[in-house]
C-alpha cells in the first residue's frame, strides 16, 4: 500500500469516526419549532362548563384502613380511617372525579401558572386525594405528620421519582414535564396512602367535590371533549359545544354493580 | 472441622431467613420504602433509630440489616474455610459465595435506585437462591458423611441426569416465578386449579403467560421430583442419605405446590405469599444437595489440614 493510498485509508477512518463519535454536538442545531404563545381568552365571549357526577348504583362499602403498622398514623388519623374509593354523597354525588377538557382547544397554550399545587400528607393520607396541575408547574409535596413518608409517583410519560421525607414539616418540590391523566401517587411505607395528580397543558380541569359538582370556567366558544375520571370506575367522554357567554351544564353518570 | 460445619449451617440458616425478608418485602409491596441505599432515610444503615421502622420500612430496612449480617457472615465463613480447609476448590468456592452476596447487596441496592425494574429484581430474586445453595453446599462438603465418604459411589446415570434435569426446572421455575412476583402477575389467572374457569386460559397477554408458565413449570416441577425422588426411593433404598432427602423432596414439593394454590386462592395472603418463596427456596437446595450426593464421586478431596474426621486412604472420595 503506497503513502496515497495510507493517508486516504486514515482520512476516510477519521471521517467516519468522526460522524460516527462526534455527537449531534457540533452539528448546527435545527431550529425548534417555536411553542405557541400564550393565547389570551377574551372573557367577553368565554363560556363554561359546570356540572354534577352521579353515581348510581350501591358502592362497596368503605373499608377500615389498619394503620396499626405505624402508632403514629394511628394517632393522627384519629376516625379518618376510611378507603377513600368511593365519595358518595346521600343524593348520590360522587366526589372525587377528575374532569376535564380532553381535546378541542387546538393549538392554544396557557401561560404555566407560578403558585404551586399543595399535596399534603396528613394523617398519613394525602390531601387532597385526586387533583390537576399544570405542566411545568410547581407541585409542593408537604410532610404534615410526625412520621417518615416516602413519596412515589409512578407515571407512564413522566419521569417515575421516590424521595423519603423522614421529618414533619419537610418539603419537595417537583415538577411533571408531559401531560398525563392520571398519574398515581403512593408512600411504600403506609400501603394505605394513595393520590392521583392529572397533569395537563391547560387550566380546565377541576374535581367534584361534595355535592359532585364541578366547573370549568373561562372556556373559548367551541366544540370540547369533555372526559370524566375515577380511580376505580374508569372514564367517561361526552361531546360539549359552548357558545359564546354561554354556560353548559353537563352531568356524568357513573354506574356501580 | 465440626466448628466450621456447624457454622456453615448456621450461615446457610440465616441466607434463607435473609431469602423469606426479601420475600416478605415483596410480598408486602415495601421494596421502595426507603428510597435511598445505601443509607436509609439519610442514616448510616446501622444508625437507623429502631422506632423509626414503621410499615413498609420495617420489612425493607429489616431486609438490609438481615442481609448485612449475612455479608459479615459469610466474610468470617471465608477466612474460616481459607484457614481451615486443606481442599483449594471448597476454599474457592466459599470465597464465590463471598463474592456473590456482595454482589446481591450491590444488585439489591440498584433494584431500588432505579425503582425495581424487572430484569435487576429477578436477578437479585435468582442470585441469591444461587448464594443460598453454595452455602447449603459449603455446609455439605463439611459434613462428616461428605469426609468419610464410606458408602460406596452410586453409579447410576439415570439418577445422575435426573438429579442435574431436577436442579435445572426447580431454578428455571425459581425464575419464573420471580418474573411473575416482580411484574405483578401473581393474580394475573385469579382462579385455581383452572384458569378463567378453563383448563387453558382463554384470554392472553404477557402477566397471564407469566402466571400460567408458573403453573406449567409447577407441574413440572412435580412430575422431576416424582420422578428422581421415585427412582431413588426404587433403585437405592438402602442409601439412607438418598432415601431421606427423597422423601424430603416430596415433602416439600408437596408443601410448594399447595402453597402455590393457596397464594392465588388468598388472593396472595403475605404470609403464604411468602412462605410459598422459602419453601422454593428449600426445595432447590434440597435438589442441589440430593444432585452433589449422588455425583459425589465426581469431587476430589484433598485431606484436611485440620479435622478430627477420619479421612479415607483415597484421597478421591468415593471415586475409587
Amino acid at each position: 500500500m503506497d503513502v496515497r493510498k495510507s493517508w486516504l485509508l486514515v482520512s476516510i477512518m477519521a471521517l467516519v469516526l468522526t460522524v460516527a463519535c462526534g455527537g449531534g454536538s457540533e452539528a448546527p442545531a435545527e431550529s425548534e419549532p417555536e411553542a405557541p404563545a400564550a393565547t389570551a381568552v377574551d372573557s367577553a365571549t368565554a363560556g363554561n362548563i359546570t356540572g354534577t357526577v352521579i353515581l348510581e348504583g350501591t358502592p362497596p362499602e368503605a373499608e377500615t384502613i389498619r394503620m396499626n403498622a405505624d402508632p403514629v398514623c394511628t394517632q393522627e388519623a384519629g376516625d379518618n380511617t376510611s378507603t377513600e374509593y368511593y365519595i358518595v354523597g346521600d343524593d348520590g354525588s360522587l366526589s372525587n372525579v377528575f374532569v376535564y377538557v380532553k381535546e378541542g382547544l387546538g393549538n392554544r397554550s396557557f401561560p404555566t401558572p407560578s403558585e404551586p399545587v399543595m399535596l399534603d400528607q396528613n394523617g398519613c393520607r394525602y390531601t387532597p386525594h385526586v387533583f390537576g396541575i399544570q405542566v411545568g408547574q410547581t407541585l409542593t409535596v408537604s410532610n404534615g405528620d410526625p412520621t417518615l413518608h416516602n413519596i412515589h409517583a409512578t407515571p407512564a410519560n413522566n419521569a417515575e421519582f421516590n424521595t423519603g421525607q423522614p421529618i414533619e414539616g419537610m418539603t419537595y418540590d417537583t415538577e411533571f414535564e408531559s401531560v398525563e391523566v392520571m398519574v398515581p401517587f403512593k408512600c411504600d411505607v403506609h400501603g394505605w396512602m394513595n393520590a392521583y395528580v392529572g397533569v395537563l397543558d391547560h387550566p380546565y380541569f377541576g374535581v367534584s367535590g361534595n355535592g359532585g359538582a364541578f366547573a370549568l370556567n373561562t372556556l373559548p366558544p367551541g366544540d370540547y371533549t369533555i372526559e370524566a375520571w375515577h380511580e376505580m370506575l374508569g372514564t367517561q367522554t361526552q361531546n360539549v359545544t359552548v357558545g359564546e357567554n354561554e354556560t353548559v351544564e353537563v352531568s356524568f353518570t357513573f354506574t356501580v354493580n | 472441622m465440626a466448628s466450621l460445619h456447624r457454622f456453615t449451617i448456621f450461615v446457610a440458616t440465616a441466607t434463607l431467613l435473609l431469602i423469606t425478608a426479601g420475600a416478605l418485602v415483596t410480598s408486602t409491596d415495601s421494596g421502595l420504602a426507603v428510597p435511598d441505599w445505601p443509607n436509609t432515610y439519610g442514616h448510616f444503615m446501622f444508625s437507623f433509630p429502631l422506632s423509626k421502622m414503621v410499615g413498609g420500612i420495617l420489612y425493607e430496612h429489616g431486609h438490609r440489616l438481615i442481609a448485612s449480617a449475612v455479608g459479615i457472615l459469610m466474610i468470617g465463613l471465608a477466612v474460616w474455610f481459607s484457614r481451615v480447609d486443606g481442599r483449594r476448590w471448597v476454599r474457592y468456592l466459599a470465597w464465590v459465595a463471598l463474592g456473590a452476596v456482595i454482589l446481591q447487596g450491590t444488585v439489591g441496592g440498584v433494584t431500588v435506585l432505579y425503582f425495581l425494574p424487572t430484569p435487576i429484581s429477578v436477578a437479585h430474586a435468582g442470585l441469591a437462591q444461587l448464594v443460598f445453595c453454595l452455602t447449603v453446599a459449603l455446609a455439605l462438603f463439611t459434613s462428616p458423611s461428605w469426609h468419610t465418604g464410606t458408602a460406596a459411589p452410586i453409579a447410576d446415570r439415570m439418577l445422575g441426569r435426573l438429579t442435574i434435569g431436577t436442579v435445572a426446572v426447580v431454578y428455571v421455575q425459581v425464575l419464573v416465578g420471580a418474573i411473575m412476583r416482580h411484574t405483578g402477575a401473581g393474580l394475573a389467572i385469579p382462579d385455581f386449579p383452572l384458569a378463567f374457569g378453563h383448563l387453558v386460559p382463554p384470554e392472553w397477554s404477557w402477566p397471564i403467560a407469566i402466571h400460567f408458565g408458573h403453573r406449567v413449570g409447577a407441574v413440572l416441577v412435580t412430575l422431576a421430583v416424582i420422578a428422581t425422588a421415585g427412582h431413588v426411593l426404587v433403585h437405592h433404598r438402602h442409601r439412607l442419605e438418598l432415601r431421606r432427602l427423597a422423601w424430603l423432596l416430596i415433602g416439600l414439593v408437596t408443601v410448594q405446590f399447595t402453597l402455590g394454590a393457596l397464594t392465588v386462592l388468598s388472593e396472595r395472603q403475605v404470609g403464604i405469599n411468602t412462605a410459598h418463596v422459602a419453601t422454593g427456596a428449600a426445595l432447590l437446595a434440597t435438589v442441589v444437595l440430593l444432585t452433589l450426593l449422588v455425583h459425589r464421586h465426581r469431587f476430589t478431596d484433598v485431606p484436611l489440614s485440620n479435622t478430627s474426621v477420619a479421612l479415607p486412604e483415597t484421597s478421591a472420595v468415593g471415586g475409587s
